[in-house]
């Protein structure tokens, strides 16, 4: 018989929960495309977040029932959606004027890579074969105020995505202020990277194997 | 008397000469011109530089224009969706140039072109690949890349409502590029799927004011690019 173990680790809900709990009420937050979005299913009750989609929405609201879909109301990932009551539609100026401007206080995004210095690798492997696609996070790290990275913490191959310094192309330079991975919750910090937390059935010595760069552990009064 | 109504899709295009730069509203589907692409098909000009956010999927609208060989540079930031087959192909045969840019660095070349503002400085793209060979400078001790504005011979955009002046209000986020584009374009085209009598649209809700538009057309049903997708058809 097999023993299949205790779990290790959270899985992509759980996650999105983490984020989910720090941000806080009343943010106008922009969630990447992937796992970022499932994070909108975990705010706490009575907290109210602003939902911005960088097509042109701010008060994005739940995915419509079957029959409601309507082909004009998408949101970044080009899925349906549906706009809150209090919702405003306005055009790619404005809206990269949110962003860059600095009006949007956070923002969740998948990455590829994130180094211990905070710069992001999210659009590209670098691979001479794949067609180049950016979209809008270049601005989106360049302009919001706060950006959370959720992701696994390492690769389908088990390679860290932690690393010393991205060897992919960059979406920006220091930028991330927190990572949210399957295994725990870390901070960049000036001095490193910082555990706040870890998952269930993860001790220090099991994540530090997992990342390419060197972890720190919050003292008492850092904490 | 004022009346940028014209008669057909086809009539609206027919001055889209070769070698001309069209921009092509649109975020995926959502506010995608599709009759007045199909209509520039089959008008034929060739070696367009296309300013449009993506690449189309499929074989209908934008991606059939392109299909159709008569798109030489596309400048854009998201050249690939679920269903976009005709691009990568074209793209890995060398036989279409790609600017990638980043979205809102594409919305404020768009606006800063239809605004008289000839380059801009912003913080995207800083310390990446894509900024790489642009001139940059420090302001306050942030570094950012210059960025050119963009002009175009031509757009063609989707409305949902227009009148005879050319005032435009769009539906949900099918908007996105519309407004911008119209502003950077020497001969705005918008396909509207309903135009109606001037004085009819509060002026208080104007999104698009009519001196930035040349030609609107009305269609009201317009064609459902995912079903057309799906059902794989193509055009022509």
């Amino acid at each position: 018989m097999i023993d299949t173990g205790k779990k290790i680790g959270w899985n992509r809900n759980e996650m999105a929960q983490k984020v989910a709990l720090d941000i806080p009420d009343g943010s106008y937050v922009n969630l990447g495309i992937g796992i970022p979005e499932l994070v909108a299913d975990f705010v706490p009750e009575g907290r109210e977040l602003i939902y911005q989609t960088e097509n042109g929405l701010l008060g994005m609201g739940k995915v419509p029932e079957n029959e409601n879909k309507d082909r004009e109301l998408v949101n970044a990932g080009k899925k349906y959606i549906t706009a809150i009551p209090g919702a405003a539609y306005f055009h790619h100026a404005d809206s990269f004027t949110m962003i860059r401007g600095g009006h949007i206080d956070l923002c969740v995004l998948g990455a590829m890579q994130v180094s211990e210095q905070g710069d992001l690798a999210n659009w590209s492997t670098g691979a001479k074969e794949a067609i180049p696609a950016v979209g809008g996070a270049m601005d989106l790290v360049a302009g919001v105020k706060r950006i959370f990275v959720i992701t696994q913490h390492v690769t389908k191959h088990g390679d860290p995505k932690i690393i010393e310094k991205c060897t992919f192309p960059l979406t920006g330079k220091q930028v991330v202020e927190s990572i949210y991975t399957n295994l725990a919750v870390i901070d960049v910090k000036k001095e490193g990277l910082f555990v706040r937390e870890m998952a269930p059935n993860v001790d220090f010595n099991y994540l530090q194997k997992q990342t390419g760069a060197k972890l720190n552990q919050y003292t008492q009064t850092q904490v | 008397m004022i009346n940028k109504i014209v008669g057909s899709a086809a009539e609206a295009v027919s001055e889209i000469h070769n070698g001309a730069t069209v921009m092509i509203g649109g975020f995926g589907e959502a506010g995608s011109p599709i009759e007045l692409i199909h209509a520039l098909i089959d008008h034929g000009a060739k070696d367009l530089t296309v300013v449009s956010n993506n690449t189309g999927s499929g074989h209908v609208g934008l991606a059939a224009l392109i299909e159709n060989k008569q798109v030489a540079k596309t400048i854009c930031s998201f050249p690939r969706t679920a269903n976009s087959k005709v691009f990568p192909e074209l793209y890995h045969a060398g036989e279409i140039e790609l600017e990638l840019v980043p979205q809102g660095t594409l919305a404020e070349r768009i606006r800063a072109g239809g605004a008289g503002i000839p380059a801009f400085y912003t913080p995207a793209s800083v310390n990446t690949p894509l900024a790489e060979g642009k001139e940059s400078r420090v302001f306050k001790g942030q570094e950012y890349v210059l960025e050119y504005g963009i002009k175009a011979d031509f757009a063609l955009v989707k409305a949902e409502t227009a009148d005879r002046y050319g005032n435009l209000l769009y539906h949900a986020t099918a908007r996105n590029f519309g407004p911008i584009m119209c502003t950077a374009s020497k001969v705005a085209i918008v396909q509207a799927k309903k135009i109606v009598e001037a004085g009819r649209i509060d002026p208080e809700t104007v999104v698009t004011p009519g001196i930035f538009v040349q030609k609107v057309i009305e269609i009201n049903n317009p064609l459902d690019e995912s079903k057309l997708v799906e059902d794989e058809m193509s055009y022509p």
